[in-house]
């Protein structure tokens, strides 16, 4: 029988084009994707990179453009992410390893998760509101209104359906082989999860919590809500310190109508960016690392 | 309903099942399960896919415990003691009843560790060192992994990493060993190395293997226990059990006998 | 789940060990026409004819090795081969005994025959039916027929004794007998361990079915 023939041949080639104009389809697709973000990469540094300097990293904010700076921001910034991880991270994880390995499956588990994937998608400024409510308002006595404490509390409650997402994944993504094993040698539950549960797990969690990180750094709606202050002199010297963070920088400047503030915006968002980029980064690095640990 | 066909060892046992039921929530798999399993003899479970082998094999440590909904009725007897005795803790029982699974599933640690880590969430005294090359000479491993101990175990060979999980079960010294199917992974050499390991396991272990391949029930075991699902299809249960080398040359069981010449399953 | 491969190629190897069986049935009533004619034509035959009942024993138990070795056969099947394997090296022992009969009969070829052959036949016709016996209990897998055999091979035994209590009588009476009484001694004993095999056949016609190992022979 010849291998050749000839009505199966234009079929096939029919059959090809499909093939060839879907993968030029996509590739349109992701192209439009890239060039509208370099396009914005390109004119976000062209407009802000002049400004860029030591002392604008170093300076408070100022009336005058030219010599406000993003000091207080920035620490803003990394003192509220760094208090939203204390709290966030061991609660989260804590419950994500509840969740995966302890409780027990039935229908008040099933609403507890379907709930938390529920609650990653509620618009940030709602928790800012609940935040206000809670955090600013009803436990003023404690957090000292609407303080770092307050904002911290509030980003905390945001992003851990992420965080809990990311390490129920992660917890997961273990194989079942490795729990039996571990159970098999006579483990108890715990020691199985300390053991290589966790171990295995962490850079999926260390990725989550990294994206969790990222996410919060950037939001601005809720801490707007909560009252964080737009013009913030100074550094923040405790818990129950006023702040701002870079986002509301960003925001308070590009409102401004100076030219000059629009050009301090782009700069300052230069500096969140190359923060947001080196955090993902970090993750990929991380999960990298850890895994080839692991695997070799 | 017990049939003639399960012939009881005269000598002495290790395990015993007796009248033993399992459920998967509503579902029964297992019922009427009478089987002795001899001390320092190989034990091999065989029967069609479905016939609740593996099932049966998870009883005796109690790893059936963790699949949700599972329920076992009747007596599992390990030295004649009730193995699910309300006081009796499953890690206890997981300590002294060993497990080889059918995929080889090292820990992905070092080879040191894989070894030492069972030993020492046991409360293990002694030189790990000791441990370590004691129980992987027993395990035939040793010459083969003795210059990289702190490799990762996933580095190994599968017949390697196989039986680097059997030495890892002998580290915390277990009277038996459970294995399921534990060559069905490996290639046919691989599959050899672990066979002539089990002759010499048997020393001081009992062996109870489940196998889908009856040439290997034929070359390894001592006895031999043919699952089958009963009548109404619904649950399984041991037809046979006896001498290996009778049930292969002449079984009893008419279905024994369809099952190992190819003709049901 | 019927495995016809293995099925088929068993079957092909069952009906080799027939044809064998007809080989050696041929070759044990040949052996006697010839004594009985003193015909050693014929006689020659039966002796060059046994190199095909050998050389067709070998192929039956390479053919059964082959099976063994490709297929695994257990249980049944591996007792099946294992019939065909020692019935084929019967059959070729009871090929060798009507060669031996055929030697004799060309050995006292020169001489007429001591006597008038009455019972040696009558040996020969059982040991004949004794083999159709177990090559039916064996086609049949028949463990009552096989079992039949003990007690055709007890008669044989009696008939045996007969014969060599008479052959024996005539030596004692003129010793120029001897030497012709011995042939048909040896005739006789052949006769005996050709019904002493087939017994063997239904053993383990016995033993393929059941699984059990019995002693037809006494």
């Amino acid at each position: 029988m010849s291998l050749r023939d000839a009505a199966f041949e234009s079929m096939l080639q029919r059959r090809q084009l499909r093939g060839m104009i879907f993968e030029a389809i996509a590739f349109l697709a992701i192209l439009i994707g890239l060039l509208t973000l370099a396009l914005l990469f390109y004119d976000i540094i062209t407009s802000g990179v002049e400004r860029l300097s030591w002392d604008f990293l170093t300076s408070f904010p100022s009336r005058r453009a030219s010599r406000a700076g993003i000091l207080s921001a920035l620490a803003g910034s990394v003192f509220l992410v760094s208090l939203m991880s204390i709290f966030a991270f061991p609660i989260g994880i804590g419950a994500a390893i509840y969740l995966e390995e302890y409780a027990p499956r039935g229908w008040l588990t099933d609403l507890i998760q379907v709930n938390i994937a529920n609650l990653a998608g509620v618009p940030s400024i709602i928790y800012g509101l609940l935040g206000l409510g809670i955090f600013a308002r009803l436990a003023e006595p404690i957090t000292g209104g609407r303080t770092l404490l307050a904002g911290a509390l509030t980003m905390a409650l945001l992003v851990m359906p992420v965080v809990i997402i990311a390490a129920r994944e992660a917890i997961r993504s273990v194989p079942s082989e490795i729990r039996l094993a571990a159970l098999g040698l006579g483990a108890t539950r715990w020691q199985m999860i300390r053991g290589h549960v966790l171990p295995y797990a962490l850079p999926g969690i260390l990725t989550g919590t990294i994206l969790a990180i990222s996410r919060a750094l950037g939001e601005t709606a809720p801490l707007i809500t909560l009252g964080a202050l737009t013009y913030v002199p100074f550094v923040p010297d405790g818990l129950r310190s006023q702040f701002t963070v870079l986002p509301i920088q960003i925001f308070n400047w590009v409102t401004r109508p100076q030219e000059a503030f629009h050009t301090n915006a782009a700069a300052a968002i230069i500096v969140l960016l190359a923060i947001l980029l080196s955090m993902n980064a970090l993750a990929i690095y991380l999960r990298y690392r850890f895994e080839k640990r692991l695997m070799k | 309903m017990t049939s003639q066909n399960i012939v009881q060892f005269d000598g002495p046992t290790i395990l015993k099942a007796e009248n033993v039921a399992v459920y998967y929530g509503d579902k029964q798999v297992l019922r009427d399960v009478m089987l002795s399993v001899p001390t320092h003899k190989i034990t091999a479970l065989i029967g069609p896919s479905g016939s609740g082998k593996s099932t049966l094999l998870r009883c005796f440590n109690r790893m059936n415990d963790l699949i949700r909904g599972a329920r076992v009725e009747g007596q599992v007897t390990y030295h004649d003691q009730d193995l699910y005795d309300p006081e009796v803790d499953p890690v206890e029982v997981r300590r002294r009843i060993g497990m080889v699974f059918q995929k080889p599933n090292p820990f992905p640690k070092s080879i040191y560790e894989n070894i030492t880590w069972g030993a020492r969430i046991n409360g293990y005294r002694g030189t790990m060192d000791e441990l370590v090359e004691r129980s992987l000479r027993r395990a035939a491993l040793w010459d083969e992994v003795k210059d990289r101990l702190h490799e990762n175990a996933l580095s190994l060979s599968g017949g390697q990493q196989q039986r680097l999980c059997i030495a890892r079960a002998i580290a915390i010294e277990p009277e038996v060993i459970l294995m399921d199917e534990p060559a069905s992974a490996l290639d046919p050499i691989a599959t050899l190395k672990i066979e002539e390991l089990m002759h010499e396991l048997k020393e001081n272990y009992t062996i109870l293997i489940v196998t889908h391949n009856m040439q290997q029930a034929a070359r390894v075991s001592d006895y031999t226990a043919m699952m089958m699902l009963t009548e109404d299809r619904n649950s399984a249960t041991v037809i046979e059990f006896g001498k290996t080398q009778a049930i292969f040359t002449h079984p009893r069981d008419r279905r024994t006998e369809d099952y190992i010449t190819g003709r049901i399953g | 789940m019927p495995r016809q491969h293995f099925d088929e190629e068993l079957r092909k190897l069952q009906e080799h060990l027939i044809r064998l069986a007809g080989l050696v049935e041929s070759a044990i009533g040949r052996s006697i026409e010839a004594l009985k004619n003193q015909d050693v034509d014929l006689a020659r035959q039966v002796i060059a004819d046994d190199d095909t009942i050998d050389a067709s024993q070998y192929a039956i138990e390479e053919e059964a090795l082959t099976l063994i070795a490709t297929q695994q056969p257990l249980a049944r099947d591996l007792r099946a081969i294992s019939a065909v394997i020692s019935i084929a090296s019967e059959l070729e022992r009871m090929g060798d005994y009507a060669e031996g009969i055929a030697e004799i009969t060309i050995r006292g070829a020169k001489e007429p025959l001591l006597k008038p052959l009455i019972d040696v036949p009558r040996m020969a016709e059982m040991a004949q039916r004794m083999l159709h016996l177990a090559l039916d209990a064996y086609m049949q897998q028949d463990v009552e027929a096989a079992r039949k055999l003990s007690q055709a091979d007890t008669e044989v035994d009696g008939l045996t004794s007969q014969v060599q209590d008479e052959l024996l009588s005539y030596m004692l009476r003129d010793p120029r007998n001897v030497e012709r009484a011995m042939h048909l001694i040896f005739v006789a004993h052949n006769l005996e361990r050709i019904a002493d095999r087939a017994t063997n056949i239904g053993e383990r016609v016995v033993f393929m079915v059941t699984g059990e190992i019995i002693d037809l022979n006494d």
